[in-house]
């Protein structure tokens, strides 16, 4: 029986360390043959299922011309990635997916690129930033903006200081608060928005994070009259089955398992940031 | 916790239910001593009081000045602490004390042949009132089921699932025809916690109120419609306050309706 | 339209021994705890012979009578909801050796042929709005599928409705048109029979049933429309979507907040929703897990729940979600209403909330606004 639902056994091949509760499992199918037919878009997440435990939603890090292995990185919330950040290299778990609609990459070639990210929420994105870096000259300038709330929850440190001498890149990090030696922003990160050069008739905007920030960045791009049919989101919602069969992560008239994650503004613009939704 | 974590099954004021429950689990008590020592559990056999534990179970209310010694040791020699039973979570039957109108030493009298004997505090409370538990388990008794879960979600290195829906979710996914709706009978299952299998309604009658307050109690409107079927405001209140009276989501309603107040905290 | 049989009520035992012959196990109405209940049964003397149901908001009652028929009554909290999409079942399991490798099995399905027996319409127009969840859609729940793929429909058309019944102004009527494979009507001594199916159409022929002449066939359909005309309660439309979508704070929503339990009773009785979590059950060792799904509801804490918070910790949110949904944005998911009218949440609602009423409460002054700018633009 052909069940979407039934997991496959996956290896954790290496276990990175990024910052305190957040870690990235390298997963390997076990069968060989699993592993190299399986793909997937950036943007789009596996169902994780700890032994005994449950299945949590994750979006898939890695680039998705790697057919080697697959990351998938964690940030310890709740119970079950609780029991993920206990795991080693070598141990088990099942992937299923990979599932939903990821980031409109063909939409972008040749585009200027803006990707909004804050607080830790900024998996999702990390995959399209990879992807867009491994394939640089397939779009124009690159804008990376991250915003923290304090200094010290910024991970990937390393990485936005290799990427910031990399040309036609622009990095934007900023801190609430932060400490003496922050080499960034000092403030909210979308205070810079309104300094940017965007171009509104070839820009495209990716966005991951808090809903509140997302909403101000939408706000403030708006303000660069970029149209909002460019303006992406990733939302988050509870998920149990990933298929849009269980309901929980429905928004509105969106699942946002099957139908999203990620969503072009006009699509959710109805209920967004709107309580209880 | 340890490779073999060890357990204890600790009893304050209370009527041994639960710890009989935890003995209903039979042959899986077996399976049991395979993933974890139990070095205290004196309805099962082994006694050890003072023995360090990773996981001690909780049963029974602090009502004397001896036990509020004891639970502070228990405390001390316990990794997590989880509180079963209504009596543990929120002082139980017998902290129908706790209310103002009632004369503990008249009561004492009225009970014991020799009062002079006894040494009681003038209120039952909950474990949490003295020290910090890190997981309530509610029921009046708890189940087998709940003790299982629990110790193999820590066996696990997660916390435990904690589940507070409505009583209905788990009357109604049996079939169970609601005694409310078809026999007009007070049924507290819509302000209850799930979790006993819907035993009352299973058997035509309307839940009493055991496994303590859900996640989100709409009391005031459950006894606007208990009154509709006829209920007086002090008939409301005594199946407030009957099990779970101490209970956030039933204490406050039936106080109202029931005009009765709190003696002081008396920790 | 179709040929009309006549099946006097002394022959309905061989109508469901010539189900039971070809192989299906037959689930029908009962009488159980004081009212309808879909069980096993293979004698035509377990259905509820002269008995009628009451229903009010957050009352139901169940009487025996001294009429004749099996089917006077109108329905009760669970139909066939329950046997197409379980309460609770096993998805899949897995066992842990001890090196720690992990293998997955589904769980066995052994779908045997079924036979819905005595299913209202609006319980087929349900059926089919869960088709569309769990068949129809991308992805395609096999349990679920494999169920219907099996299943034998025997529609009982109907001849009454409660004070509860809105199938009409929910867009439907008291009569099944398409989704079964026999449809009966209760007539005075017997039914008129219609069949749907290839199969059903084989079942009336097995049974050589004379046909049912211009008066039998006129007196069902007088009973059926007399079954409609008796409903009082009604929809505001039957699209709702707009008028909810543009009344989000709408204050009825505080108002019905302040009745509203929060228990979830009206998802469970609903024949349409779907939601349902997921959860594991390990075994005590830990080395062997069953992943089992279960009715859940959109009125509890663990629905909305996501990274340590929970989106609708309101009951005023969870309401707000539950209708918006069923009667609004239902439509954006699957082109049509996820209410079919059956009344079953305010019969069974402890409190007696009546959808019709707050629908319309929330939605009356956007549709008689937008009508007037319609018939001024």
């Amino acid at each position: 029986m052909d069940d979407t639902y039934l997991p496959n056994e996956a290896k954790i091949i290496e276990r990175i360390h990024e910052g305190p509760g957040i870690f990235t499992l390298r997963l390997q199918f076990t069968d060989p043959k699993i592993n190299e037919a399986y793909t997937f878009a950036p943007g789009q997440f596996n169902m994780l299922y700890l032994h005994g435990v449950g299945e949590i939603a994750i979006s898939i890090v890695s680039d998705p011309h790697s057919d080697e292995y697959y990351n998938h990185t964690i940030r310890v919330v709740g119970r079950v990635t609780r029991g993920f950040e206990q795991l080693e290299c070598g141990d088990c778990i099942g992937i299923r997916g990979p599932y939903g609609r990821g980031w409109p990459l063909e939409k972008a070639k040749g585009k200027d690129v803006v990707v909004i990210t804050g607080g830790l929420g900024c998996a999702p994105v990390v995959s399209v930033f990879n992807y867009i870096i491994n394939r640089r000259s397939e779009f124009g300038t690159i804008s990376l903006m991250q915003g923290v709330k304090h200094s010290s929850d910024l991970i990937f440190r390393e990485r936005f200081q290799r990427l910031k001498d990399i040309p036609n890149i622009k990095i934007y990090v900023g801190a609430d608060k932060s400490d003496m030696h922050w080499p960034w922003y000092k403030g909210r990160v979308l205070d810079l928005v309104p300094k940017m050069e965007l171009n509104p008739d070839n820009t495209i905007a990716f966005m991951c994070g808090p809903e509140m920030m997302m909403k101000a960045a939408v706000e403030a791009l708006a303000e660069h009259n970029i149209d909002e049919t460019d303006l992406y989101l990733n939302m988050e919602r509870n998920m149990h089955c990933a298929v849009g069969h269980c309901g929980h992560c429905q928004y509105g008239g969106q699942f946002i398992c099957k139908d999203g994650p990620v969503f072009s503004y006009p699509e959710i613009k109805e209920l967004f940031a709107k309580e209880g939704f | 916790m340890s490779d073999k974590p060890k357990i204890a099954v600790h009893k304050f004021s209370s009527c041994d239910g639960c710890q009989l429950a935890i003995l209903n689990l039979g042959e899986k008590l077996i399976e049991l001593t395979e993933i974890v020592d139990i070095m205290h559990f004196a309805e099962a056999g082994p006694v050890n009081p003072h023995e360090k534990v990773d996981v001690a179970f909780v049963e029974g209310s602090i009502t004397t000045p001896h036990e509020l010694d004891r639970i502070q040791e228990v405390r001390s020699n316990s990794q997590y602490v989880v509180t079963i039973g209504a009596c543990a979570t929120s002082g139980g039957l017998q902290a129908l004390r706790n209310f103002k109108h009632v004369d503990i030493k008249q009561w004492t009298q009225s009970v014991y042949a020799k009062p002079e004997f006894i040494s009681t505090l003038e209120t039952s409370t909950a474990i949490a009132k003295h020290i910090k538990v890190d997981l309530e388990i509610w029921g009046c008794p708890i189940n087998s089921k709940q003790i299982i879960e629990t110790i193999r979600a820590l066996c696990f290195g997660v916390e435990p699932v904690v589940q507070k829906d409505s009583l209905c979710l788990e009357c109604k996914r049996q079939g169970n025809a609601c005694v409310m709706v078809t026999k007009q009978e007070p049924c507290l299952g819509p302000i209850t916690q799930s979790g006993c299998g819907a035993l009352c309604p299973s058997v035509g009658r309307g839940c009493y109120g055991c496994y303590g307050p859900d996640e989100n109690p709409n009391t005031k409107a459950l006894a606007k419609r208990f009154s509709g079927l006829g209920l007086l405001p002090n008939d409301i209140a005594r199946k407030l306050h009957f099990i779970n009276s101490q209970a956030k989501g039933y204490l406050e309603i039936g106080n109202e309706l029931g005009n009765k107040t709190l003696k002081d905290d008396a920790k | 339209m179709n040929q009309s049989y006549y099946l006097p009520h002394t022959k309905l035992q061989s109508l469901l021994d010539a189900i039971i012959e070809r192989g299906y196990r037959c689930v029908g109405p009962q009488t159980r705890g004081g009212t309808i209940t879909y069980d096993d049964f293979s004698q035509v003397k377990e259905l509820p012979w002269g008995y009628e149901d009451e229903q009010l908001p957050g009352q139901y009652t169940l009487k025996k009578t001294q009429k004749t028929g099996y089917f006077n009554w109108v329905n009760g909290p669970q139909a066939i909801k329950p046997e197409l999409f379980k309460p609770k079942e096993s998805l899949w399991n897995v066992t842990r050796d001890e090196e720690g490798k992990l293998s997955f099995q589904p769980a066995q399905l052994t779908p045997a042929p079924l036979c819905l027996f005595g299913v209202r319409p609006c319980d087929i127009a349900a059926m089919q709005i869960q088709d569309k969840v769990f068949i129809t859609g991308t992805y395609r729940d096999e349990r679920y599928a494999q169920r219907r793929e099996n299943t034998l429909i025997i529609a009982a058309n109907c001849i009454t409705s409660s004070n509860n019944c809105f199938c009409v102004g929910a867009g439907g009527f008291p009569k099944a048109e398409r989704g079964y494979d026999i449809a009966l009507t209760e007539i005075e001594d017997g039914f008129t029979l219609e069949f749907g199916s290839e199969q059903g159409s084989d079942i009336i022929a097995s049974l050589k049933l004379s046909e049912a002449d211009g008066s039998q066939i006129n007196y069902a359909k007088q009973r059926i429309q007399e079954a409609a005309d008796k409903q009082t309660k009604t929809l505001p439309g039957t699209n709702l979507r707009d008028a909810l979508m543009n009344n989000l704070d709408h204050p009825r929503w505080d108002a019905v907040a302040e009745r509203c339990l929060s228990c979830g009773n009206c998802t469970q009785v609903c024949p349409t929703c779907f939601c349902h979590s997921e959860e594991d059950e390990p075994n005590v060792k830990g080395n062997h897990s069953e992943h089992v799904r279960e009715w859940d509801s959109c009125f509890t804490q663990g629905h909305s729940y996501i990274h340590g918070k929970v989106i609708r910790s309101q009951t005023r949110q969870r309401y707000r979600q539950w209708l918006t949904h069923k009667l609004g944005t239902w439509h954006d998911q699957f082109g049509e209403s996820g209410c079919v009218g059956c009344g079953r949440c305010v019969s069974w609602c402890p409190v007696g909330i009546d959808i019709t009423e707050e629908a319309t409460a929330i939605c009356s002054d956007f549709i008689n606004l937008e009508n007037k700018e319609n018939s001024h633009g």
